[in-house]
């Protein structure tokens, strides 16, 4: 929270506790200024959300532990066809959120150590390229196991996934408050996403400040170094891979129940793309940075879509850019831009894995960088 | 006086180079012991297959008492040896503080769900992990850019987090390779004090070194490495004035390098 | 039997094209150690590009023979492709030579997205449909085992285009500048070498190839859409890596291989598998070899060549 806010440029260095309460307020009423613009904006709210889950997820394999994984998506696939699979008419099978949401992530996290066992001893790039196959491969058995065993409904995918039912409390029905006023659902869904959000965020920082986040921090920076310290490098990346699994596949499963559906399509190299994209712009190792990403780079195209289609209308008569192409176009510029002009990303990496302030004798001090 | 690492014919060749052949060393402990020989004589072969680096050809390993497992680096840390780099490996991106932290891990128990959860454990073992890098930082003399970004270093103040990264580990045995590498005379005289502190304090010192002076000055024994083979092991005076020692160094004629 | 033969035929056929994308990769990673993602995406240029200019030299010049055609649309993409590569590195990879490990990675496969992007604003997402200018009425020289003269002529190109580059690269005074530049950037340079301009020449180089590739591509299947492009090229760099990534026959001997297995597994996938899979689980084939070479044998069949990046 705290790098979130420093992070705000001019305001947050100057301002640091007024910012913080500006900013919870702004998360906290953020569903009713959005829709003012339209229901529709809250929607996009929501999914951002849950992107922010997924890039908070990957930062972990590729920031924290410097593993490029391509395929990070086919751990939101498992997530979501698990949701599917338990909570849904398909198999007819309806267990609640509280059974489903952590055994999506533990199917998540037993296929990151599968994946991660064989790409132990590769190098950055053979790791991209082989966990890039991984992704695929989830694809391709999820798009074909149709036949001759009906299991994933193929490229249709499986319909009318059960809702986020909490306390009794379904997500998907409007809450009506007197005559007038009513709480729509995707307000709902906004506040429950959130929990989840904040819940991934404080964890991660644990993560981040502790003796495994030292350790993954290690084995980013020199491999070799690390093991003559002492890290049981292969270990540590077996749980890099089903930590950062454990929270697509949360992640999915809410993204099945929010969305009603899934199907392979949600889960294709582009979509692994974009969510590396969210973190690579934001600034790879960097929590605050990530969520800024993801917010950016999934919010970013839906404003495009928004003011990019009338105008076009407007100046050629027909659109000529579809907001699936600008979608595209974005996260590769984005992608690209960043590389050259500030390979950090946005939000400068200064991570902390300690906190210094235990230490009783306070000499040390902040180099200026 | 107890022998602590005991090498025993270790043999390494690397496809038509034999790197190390039948080289036996015994270092006491307690000792500062010293690992010279001309550039290439494979010093630091033989610091890579002790630390399981590289797996030996032929040989083994005694290490207080007990086998060495070849092959294997963290296990070599577990049982007790450390060490540090030629070229000086650090966490870049780490501040000095993370990095000898991260020294730490192979001797602290922090698990997943402990740390998820913040227990009461996991918080003190923080704490104490955090104060006991601190001190290691102190002992060096590094202790003010406890929050400096490593890579931010100087080159002096670099080597000296290594080591501190190294004793982290609570070694036994402390091996350096050529950690006066590029030292001007007074840093050579810091860090022969900070060695003959370590010494003190419990821990045997396996050292490799060029710098003669500093060898003959500090180490209680020394071995000499030439073209893979121990060509003398004694206490410095004797092996200074061993005659294939002097014909290694200054060459009796042609001489064909590998 | 005839099955199988079959199979041969067709797995050589993928295979030359596999072989030929395979070599630009292997180029470009023995020479930055770099896998260049977009290269893939640099053979879907090539016919994209081709077919436009096939199309409109039927509409202007109708009365031109159908090999003619096809050659003007090689004569137009090839020089695309290789200005297209050019453009790529100068723009792109040269600035990050000596970035951090992941940067060059991410930019390339931003490239590649970029690429994809581009070609769907400009051919949209239909799935055109290349002409057939060599004649694909399916000989039998062999009974039972066909082969059409689209194929016979894209065994025949790839084998020439595949000994003419390793004639120049192991005969000429370019080649051996390519591969004293593939040992050691440093050295080289200290020899005389102009590096940048090598690596931009096995950059364009490669992007030629590609779009041959691209154009002998689409003919063979018909088609040429914005995303053909990705898939082959994952294809391409297994079968680089298969054969030894920098090693330019290994390339070759990949992408050949690759291509017999994908053939041979896709027609008796569904017997191997007791009717559990079928052939649209082919893809998956370069995936698992892939996974398979690196974890067993990760210098692949002939040996790596990488760079000694100084």
């Amino acid at each position: 929270m705290n790098e979130l806010v420093r992070a705000i440029p001019y305001l947050g260095s100057r301002y640091p506790k007024s910012t913080r309460w500006i900013l919870i307020a702004l998360i906290a009423v953020a569903p009713l200024v959005t829709a003012l613009f339209g229901n529709t904006w809250v929607r996009i709210l929501d999914f951002a959300l849950l992107y922010v889950m997924l890039a908070i997820g990957l930062n972990l394999v590729v920031g924290f532990a410097g593993l490029l994984d391509l395929g990070y998506i086919a751990f939101y696939a498992v997530g979501a066809y698990t949701w599917a699979f338990l909570a849904s008419p398909h198999f007819g099978v309806h267990w609640p959120f509280w059974i489903v949401l952590p055994l999506g992530a533990a199917f998540a996290a037993f296929a990151g150590i599968l994946l991660g066992f064989p790409v132990l001893r590769l190098r950055g790039d053979y790791l991209a390229i082989v966990t890039l196959g991984f992704g695929e491969i989830v694809r391709i058995f999820m798009n074909n196991l149709n036949y001759p065993v009906n299991i994933t409904n193929g490229p249709q995918g499986i319909n009318s996934l059960d809702p986020l039912r909490i306390f009794g409390w379904d997500l998907s029905r409007n809450i009506r408050i007197g005559d007038d006023f009513v709480i729509n659902s995707l307000w709902l869904y906004y506040y429950a996403f959130l929990l989840f959000v904040i819940a991934s965020v404080v964890l991660i920082q644990r993560l981040q400040v502790s003796r495994i986040g030292r350790a993954w921090a290690a084995i980013r920076d020199d491999e070799l170094a690390a093991k003559a310290v002492g890290i049981d490098v292969r270990n540590m990346k077996l749980m890099a891979f089903a930590m950062g699994a454990t929270f697509g596949g949360v992640a999915g499963g809410l993204f099945g129940a929010f969305q009603g559906f899934v199907s392979p399509e949600s889960f294709s190299l582009m979509e692994s793309i974009a969510v590396l994209t969210m973190v690579v712009f934001g600034g790879m190792g960097n929590l605050a940075g990530v969520i800024v990403g993801a917010l950016a780079l999934s919010i970013l195209p839906e404003v495009m879509r928004s003011v990019a289609i009338p105008m076009q209308q407007a100046l050629f008569g027909s659109v000529l850019l579809d907001p699936e192409v600008m979608r595209m176009l974005l996260l590769a510029l984005a992608m690209i831009f960043m590389m050259l002009l500030r390979p950090a990303g946005l939000l400068p990496p200064h991570s902390r894995y300690s906190k210094p302030s235990l230490v009783l004798d306070k000499r040390g001090t902040e180099a200026s960088e | 006086m107890i022998t602590l690492l005991d090498a025993r014919a270790i043999s390494k060749h690397f496809g038509g180079l034999q790197a190390l052949s039948d080289v036996s060393l015994t270092i006491r402990k307690g000792e500062i012991y010293g690992l010279i020989g001309p550039n290439g004589a494979g010093k630091t072969t033989l610091f890579n297959v002790l630390t399981g680096t590289y797996e030996p050809d032929g040989g083994e390993f005694v290490f207080a008492g007990a086998i060495l497992p070849s092959g294997k680096p963290h296990t070599v840390v577990k049982r007790g040896i450390a060490r540090t780099f030629q070229n000086i490996r650090l966490f870049r991106e780490l501040t000095a503080l993370e990095n000898v932290m991260a020294g730490h891990h192979s001797r602290t128990h922090a698990g997943l769900f402990g740390i998820l959860a913040q227990t009461k454990k996991v918080r003190e073992e923080e704490r104490v992990v955090t104060e006991r890098a601190y001190e290691l930082l102190k002992y060096v003399g590094i202790e003010r850019f406890a929050n400096v970004v490593s890579r931010n270093l100087s080159y002096g103040d670099q080597r000296r987090l290594e080591i501190a990264r190294a004793l982290a580990t609570e070694p036994q045995m402390l091996a350096l390779d050529e950690p006066a590498a590029g030292m001007n005379h007074t840093e050579t005289n810091q860090l022969r004090g900070l060695m003959e502190t370590i010494r003190h304090d419990g821990v045997t010192v396996l050292l490799i070194e060029h710098n003669v002076k500093l060898v003959m000055g500090l180490c209680d024994r020394v071995a000499v490495l030439d073209f893979g083979k121990i060509i003398a092991e004694d206490v410095p005076a004797a092996v200074q004035c061993n005659s294939d020692v002097i014909n290694a160094y200054l060459g009796t004629g042609h001489r064909t390098h590998a | 039997m005839e099955t199988f033969l079959q199979q041969i035929v067709n797995g050589l056929v993928v295979g030359s094209i596999y072989a030929l994308v395979a070599l630009g990769y292997t180029m470009v990673y023995g020479i930055l150690g770099l896998i260049n993602f977009a290269h893939g995406d640099v053979v879907m240029v090539g016919a994209l590009v081709a077919l436009q200019a096939i199309l409109f030299a039927q509409k202007t010049w109708p009365s031109l023979g159908p090999l003619a055609t096809l050659g003007i649309g090689l004569v137009v993409a090839v020089p695309v492709c290789m200005l297209l590569g050019y453009a790529m590195e100068r723009v792109a990879y040269r600035r990050l030579r000596n970035a951090p490990r992941l940067a060059p990675l991410i930019t390339a496969i931003g490239m590649s997205f970029l690429l994809q992007t581009l070609a769907m604003i400009i051919w949209g997402r239909t799935y055109h449909s290349f002409p057939q200018l060599i004649s694909s009425t399916p000989l039998q020289p062999v009974q039972g085992v066909f082969i059409t003269p689209v194929q016979i002529a894209i065994l025949c190109v790839s084998a020439i285009l595949m000994v003419a580059l390793i004639v120049l690269v192991n005969r000429t005074r370019l080649g051996r500048a390519m591969r004293a530049t593939a040992e050691n950037h440093r050295i080289a340079s200290l020899m005389g070498v102009d590096i940048n301009a090598i690596i931009a020449t096995t950059f364009v180089i490669g992007s030629g190839l590609a779009a041959v590739a691209g154009v002998m591509f689409s003919s063979n299947y018909g088609i040429a859409h914005y995303s053909m492009g990705y898939m082959p090229g994952l294809k391409a760099f297994t079968a680089a890596v298969l054969g030894g990534i920098g090693n330019l026959g290994g390339a070759v001997l990949g992408g050949i291989l690759l291509g017999l297995v994908e053939a041979i597994g896709a027609g008796y996938i569904e017997q191997w598998s007791f009717g559990f899979l079928n052939s649209s689980y082919q893809d998956i084939f370069a995936f698992v070899i892939l996974g398979a070479v690196l974890i067993f044998k990760p210098t692949g069949l002939l040996g790596e060549r990488v760079a000694d990046r100084a």
